[in-house]
């Protein structure tokens, strides 16, 4: 069996437009989630009180240490008959991405945090900013900058994570490509446009990440 | 027999699903130890091809680490499993095929850890080998790589969890690891959260293994290039107060 053209030809524009619409939806949601959860956790590590460093620790290692599958399985299946609550699969998706990638992008707003010089929180203190300011205004606007090009790559990570929530029945590029597969019996192609597509997509990305790198010279 | 009479509620529920699940648990270790040696082999490889001096051996690595790195495992385990037989003629072992797939993604990561501690190791002591006489392999494997390899171990650990976890997609071409135990067993009727908080917990637990694992590989690199072991289990980590003086300022 051979690659086939004019069968590529015939469902790339539908694959393309789902993978589009679902596979960067789940990215950019299941981004914004993740580098919102994240800052809030990586706030929590560095909480005054070790009743909430501690654990907000446990749940980022927890988190870490477990696939990404396993959790998506727990919350589509467990949530609804256990705690009653019942989201749609996209939705079931983008949280559970956002909350797995919250666990890695704290260390990387943490790392970002660390980096901002002692002196910067001594100039806060002279030029006498609320505890509040300091942080708004002083150290996380430094922080976040020094750190972008680590969001970016975790964002790449998350649109490769995506194709996993076929597993609890969303549609996206991946999904239909299987569909189409098994109703024509051809995997070749389908499954092939796919993994361009992911290609087509990550590559170009992952070199405006390290372009980003370069212009804010980290 | 037996089994009819265990405990009814959450317990009884997980005494007889827990059997199968260690099952599956079994293949997920066998896939993962199948793929580790795959991805450290390539790691190294594309690694040392990274930092080589020609520009061929440099260019191979890092087509092979943005292929590789810019399209998903689950992705390329379909495409292995279910898209090459249509054109090779032969399909794979569903085990062997996740083995490749997980070996081939985790070994372009690899490939950066290696690449960047190589690099970090400082150019003195390679000058000091080149006055020593060493030759380049010499440099590399007596010099070199004791130190890079100290450098790359706590990277690696995290890599080594993240080989674990891809292994967890290995279900999707038919394979059954704990994850396609568990969906046969919430299939058949068991709770879902019984079953589902089991999977989660072997799979802590095989992190906690192999973070314990990579700890004393890490005091025994430390020790032989003479640097101080780290403490095998995480010391209390002191922390600074988030804010050297308290804002109190008046």
């Amino acid at each position: 069996m051979d690659w086939d053209w004019d069968y590529a030809l015939s469902i790339a524009p539908e694959m393309l437009t789902t993978g589009l619409k679902v596979t960067l939806q789940a990215t950019f949601a299941g981004a914004l989630v993740a580098f919102a959860l994240g800052l809030v956790l990586a706030l929590g590590l560095r909480a005054p009180w070790s009743g909430i460093r501690g654990p907000v620790r446990l749940i980022i290692e927890f988190v870490r240490s477990t696939p990404l599958v396993a959790q998506l399985f727990f919350v589509y299946y467990v949530f609804p008959s256990a705690l009653g609550i019942s989201m749609s699969a996209l939705a079931t998706g983008i949280v559970v991405l956002g909350v797995h990638y919250a666990a890695y992008t704290a260390e990387v707003y943490r790392s970002g945090i660390d980096s901002v010089p002692k002196g910067q929180w001594e100039a806060a203190v002279a030029l006498n900013l609320s505890r509040p300011r300091t942080w708004t205004s002083v150290v996380l606007p430094q922080a976040v900058r020094r750190v972008l090009p680590m969001l970016g790559n975790y964002l790449i990570a998350i649109f490769k994570e995506t194709p996993q929530l076929t597993l609890i029945t969303v549609v996206d590029i991946l999904g239909l490509g299987r569909q189409l597969g098994s109703e024509n019996f051809r995997y070749l192609e389908p499954i092939t446009i796919a993994g361009l597509f992911f290609l087509l997509v990550a590559i170009p990305a992952s070199l405006v990440v390290r372009r980003l790198e370069h212009r804010l010279g980290t | 027999m037996m089994l009819s009479f265990t405990a009814p509620g959450p317990l009884g529920t997980a005494a007889e699903v827990l059997p199968y699940l260690l099952d599956g648990a079994v293949v997920t270790v066998k896939v993962a130890l199948g793929a580790t040696p795959v991805a450290l082999a390539l790691a190294f490889i594309a690694g040392l091809a990274g930092c080589s001096g020609s520009r061929w051996a440099r260019g191979v690595s890092r087509g092979y680490l943005e292929f590789f790195r810019g399209t998903a495992v689950i992705v390329q385990m379909y495409w292995i499993f279910y898209a090459m037989p249509a054109l090779t003629g032969y399909r794979l072992d569903p085990v062997f095929a996740g083995v490749i797939a997980v070996g081939l993604n985790l070994g372009a990561y690899g490939s950066e850890v290696v690449r960047g501690a190589i690099a970090a190791v400082p150019v003195p002591q390679r000058e000091a080998g080149i006055a020593l006489n060493f030759g380049p392999v010499q440099r590399m494997v007596r010099i070199i790589l004791p130190q890079a390899w100290v450098a790359m171990l706590p990277p690696l650990n995290n890599l080594w969890i993240e080989l674990l976890k891809a292994t967890s997609l290995v279900s999707v071409i038919s394979v059954a690891d704990v994850i396609a135990e568990s969906r046969t067993l919430r299939n058949t009727g068991y709770s879902p959260l019984v079953v589902m908080t089991l999977v989660l917990l072997i799979y802590l637990l095989l992190a906690l293994i192999i973070t314990l694992i990579m700890r004393m590989l890490e005091r025994r690199a430390a020790h032989r290039v003479g640097r101080e072991p780290p403490p095998l289990l995480p010391r209390r980590r002191r922390r600074r107060p988030p804010v050297p003086v308290r804002g109190e300022v008046a």
